[in-house]
């Protein structure tokens, strides 16, 4: 078995068991922290997606997480709780917005498009603020979670912890099928060598165009979830510093791995809601933590299972 | 409708200050960026920095040119151990790095800012021989600082573009980049270069951070919302270009004040008030993003895009 | 005629690179461009791949203008190029890499399940692509590991990959020993019948070896055209140009 597949199954055995072991030790604490893993794990998955084998350092990803947030938040403002019509409008959004910010972006290379994101993404948070009627800088209360049905609770931690569960389950094993496609091999491709993939025939701009919306509306799912766990939405969660922070998840975990940004959800959550009870000012910590990791790990934790595909094999 | 010519003057003057602050900030990044192939995020600390030391010293010492003074020399020391201890080895790093080592660097500050100063806003007062009005036309008074600051804004652009052009060391920042091995190979100390030009956009953004003092709320982050302004700025006017930097400064000021100002009463006029009230301000906030995106989607590298080869 | 160009210009500020360069290359004959170092070569064939725009003239291939069409369009029409640095990518096998080639070529890169991994008929026509220029036995390693003169080869695989109707390449055996020069000299050879080549070469063992036609470029300028005899009889070719060439 290689060792990516055993690393993946390590990861998801422990997520899959976060909830009963909180139980035991009765902390239903760590549910709602595991949620909140969960959901940032979704978004760093979906950066690195574009990130690690497409090469777009999008610095504007919160705004996806924030469209997915309010679609609910929105629709719930306007009564409409059914779960369905607030997950297909969350993901129908935010694919508009990315198809939108990337049609713009994708052009650009290098730190054009890393600038163009974060304006963008700026863009939607004032925007956000702007909306008076829905709370503008002080956001706005969801009145209940989406509605599914009876068959699916989502008011319950437990229900939701596994319904995110299952959706980055199945964002990461599509995911992984993705870069081993057709498509992923065009889109690795350009990363690599953009010169070179255009002399065979390759029209980079809709292979990035695609991938840009494919990882936007994954997020844009994160965002709908995030909307049910907090039952509340406010600009804040698409400032351009939540942006950095699902940057540093990918960094953390390793760029390019699909699943090292897994773990540096799980890491950089942690880290943040340990620091945060030890100091107020824990970003005094986290800013210098961050600078080090950058200058001397920069390859993440899980930079290794992208690395062995360099060393020789003979 | 309330518009009258006088308003409009008011707020496109309001427009063309704002632009000159974003311009002191604008000019640095966007030298940093074009020189040394940098991206820096922290930029906005700088700013903050400036901000707070004037108001700070202007608290202790009663002048309003010593705290301006002040400014600018603790934010270029700041800057140069900035650029010293983080900076140096980052140059060769990929822009992700870049981007991430800044960003860093800005929550430190962010957060340093709020140890030192607490997280309450101060406020600067103007400087009494500045506090007065000044007719402009005759019955259109405007705040005299307001126009000491588009002056000392123009002032900046001026010494920038006689830096550059007419100057040894503007020679070398004009060769520098464009051919930075043909610099190094010339005997010049590159890297006394890079700390200078990092140095002269420090003493900017305090500059700018100084001046702004009392016209805005001094609080930790904000540099942030003008960091971000400055990068659309630098974006539509073309990396490395300071002239374009002038320009897109000048154009995102007055568009986002007007917009500010003018949207929601024009959008009244053929939309209901209730209507206006919300899609005013929605459309206001986003106008120069989307201005940014409508030259960018024409021209991908800016205004003036740098000219490589 | 396959490709004719008329009267092509580039120019880089001051610099003309490219002086009114007329030529034509028929159907499955060998092509070749030379002249010394600065000659503008490289950037006459980025012009006809379609990297560089053009600032006068025109350039038909397989009887249409293609003079504004953009690189891609230009590749996905049979025109493919190899490069002067080696220019493969790195991070693949060198299956990969042909099998990229070709995929990109069948037009089916909208596919999100699929593993080429898995795709069996993919790596068969990838791996006889190899076959051709004698890497089979070095499918699995990864380009960024292959020996200088095998990353030249798969260069001309995957150029060959995408199953061009003109072959543009860009000095297959620089940085080559003797021996890997001579079996791509044999490779192309054997390509001759099959494909039309545009070939820029330096070492004029090769050019001499392979070309139907030569063009001799110098400052952006053509000095000289004619068949490999006309050439090395040509006295203007060989002060401006050849005499410096000990080889000759």
């Amino acid at each position: 078995m290689q060792s990516r597949t055993v690393v993946a199954a390590v990861i998801f055995t422990a997520l899959a068991l976060v909830p009963s072991v909180a139980t035991a030790l009765n902390q239903s604490f760590y549910i709602d922290v595991g949620i909140r893993i969960l959901i940032f794990a979704i978004a760093a998955l979906s950066l690195d997606l574009i990130l690690g084998y497409g090469g777009m350092v999008s610095f504007g990803h919160a705004a996806f997480l924030g469209i997915g947030a309010y679609a609910v938040g929105i629709l719930a403002y306007f009564g409409v709780h059914n779960g369905l019509a607030q997950f297909v409008a969350a993901i129908v959004v935010s694919t508009l917005a990315a198809l939108f910010i990337g049609a713009v972006s994708v052009r650009t290379t290098g730190v054009y498009f890393i600038m163009t994101t974060l304006a963008f993404g700026q863009m939607l948070y004032f925007l956000a603020v702007s909306m008076s009627k829905f709370g503008g800088d002080d956001g706005m209360n969801i009145s209940s979670t989406s509605d599914f049905g009876g068959w699916l609770d989502l008011h319950n931690p437990i229900v939701l912890y596994y319904t995110c569960f299952c959706f980055l389950l199945g964002f990461a094993v599509f995911s992984d099928r993705l870069v081993g496609s057709r498509f992923g091999m065009v889109l690795r491709a350009i990363h690599m060598n953009e010169q070179r993939a255009v002399a065979i025939g390759v029209g980079s701009f809709r292979y990035k165009l695609t991938a840009f919306v494919i990882s936007g509306a994954m997020c844009g799912v994160s965002g709908a979830l995030l909307a049910n766990q907090a039952l509340f939405v406010s600009p804040a969660i698409m400032h351009w510093t939540r942006s950095g922070e699902i940057l540093i998840m990918v960094i953390l975990g390793g760029i390019g791995t699909l699943f090292g940004p897994i773990i540096g959800a799980v890491v950089y959550l942690l880290l943040e809601s340990t620091l945060s009870r030890i100091t107020e000012h824990w970003e005094i910590i986290l800013g210098p933590f961050l600078i080090i990791v950058v200058l001397f790990a920069h390859r993440g934790m899980l930079g290794w299972i992208a690395e062995r595909r360099r060393a020789p094999t003979k | 409708m309330n518009i009258n010519i006088f308003f409009l003057l008011e707020q496109l003057l309001n427009g063309v200050q704002f632009g000159v602050m974003l311009f002191l900030i604008s000019a640095g990044l966007t030298l940093v960026f074009g020189i040394m192939n940098l991206i820096n995020l922290a930029h906005g600390v700088l700013y903050m920095l400036g901000a707070y030391i004037c108001a700070s010293v202007i608290q202790a010492s009663g002048s309003f040119l010593v705290g301006v003074a002040a400014a600018i020399v603790g934010s270029l020391a700041a800057g140069i151990v900035i650029e010293l201890v983080t900076f140096r080895p980052l140059y060769r790093r990929t822009h992700l790095d870049q981007v991430l080592v800044t960003f860093g660097l800005t929550l430190f500050f962010n957060e340093l800012v709020r140890i030192i100063w607490g997280p309450t806003a101060l406020y600067a007062a103007v400087p009494a021989a500045l506090s007065g009005q000044i007719d402009i036309l005759p019955g259109a008074p405007y705040p005299t600082y307001r126009l000491v600051i588009i002056g000392t804004g123009i002032l900046a652009a001026v010494f920038l573009y006689a830096l550059v052009s007419y100057t040894r060391i503007g020679m070398l920042i004009r060769a520098g980049a464009s051919n930075r091995v043909m610099v190094e190979a010339l005997g010049v100390n590159i890297k006394l270069l890079y700390t200078f030009i990092f140095g002269l956009g420090a003493a900017l953004a305090a500059l700018a951070g100084a001046l702004a003092g009392p016209i805005l709320a001094i609080e930790s982050g904000m540099g942030n919302g003008m960091l971000i302004l400055a990068l659309v700025v630098i974006v539509i006017g073309g990396i490395g270009s300071i002239r374009g930097a002038f320009i897109a400064s000048i154009l995102v000021g007055t568009v986002d004040t007007l917009g500010r100002t003018m949207l929601r009463p024009l959008f009244a006029t053929f939309l209901s008030q209730a209507t206006a009230d919300q899609a005013g301000p929605a459309i206001a906030s986003m106008l120069i993003y989307l201005l940014m995106a409508f030259i960018l989607f024409f021209r991908p590298q800016g205004l003036f895009p740098p000219r490589i080869r | 005629m396959l490709l004719v160009v008329d009267s092509l210009v580039k120019r880089f500020g001051g610099l003309v690179a490219t002086d009114n360069v007329t030529l034509a290359v028929p159907a499955g004959q060998i092509h070749a461009i030379i002249g010394p170092n600065g000659a503008g070569k490289t950037t006459l064939l980025s012009q006809l791949a379609g990297e560089l725009r053009s600032d006068a003239g025109t350039i038909h291939f397989d009887g249409e203008d293609i003079t504004a069409l953009p690189a891609h369009i230009r590749a996905a029409r049979g025109l493919a190029r190899s490069f002067q640095i080696n220019s493969v990518f790195k991070d693949f096998t060198a299956l990969e890499n042909v099998a990229l080639a070709i995929q990109v070529h069948e037009g089916h890169c909208f596919r999100f399940w699929g593993q080429v991994a898995k795709d069996a008929a993919l790596q068969s026509a990838a791996l006889g692509f190899l076959a051709q220029v004698n890497l089979e036995e070095r499918a699995n390693i990864i380009a960024a590991n292959l020996a200088y003169g095998e990353r030249r080869a798969l260069e001309v695989a995957i150029a060959l990959a995408s199953r061009p109707k003109l072959l543009l390449l860009d000095e297959p055996t620089s940085g080559m020993g003797a021996n890997e020069s001579a079996e791509i000299v044999t490779l192309l050879a054997k390509l001759k019948r099959t494909l039309t080549i545009l070939l820029i070469e330096h070492d004029m063992n090769a050019v001499f070896a392979l070309a139907d036609r030569i063009t001799v470029l110098v400052y952006g300028r053509t000095v000289a055209a004619g068949s490999p005899e006309e050439i090395r009889a040509n006295t203007d070719v060989r002060r401006a140009y050849l005499g410096e060439d000990e080889d000759f």
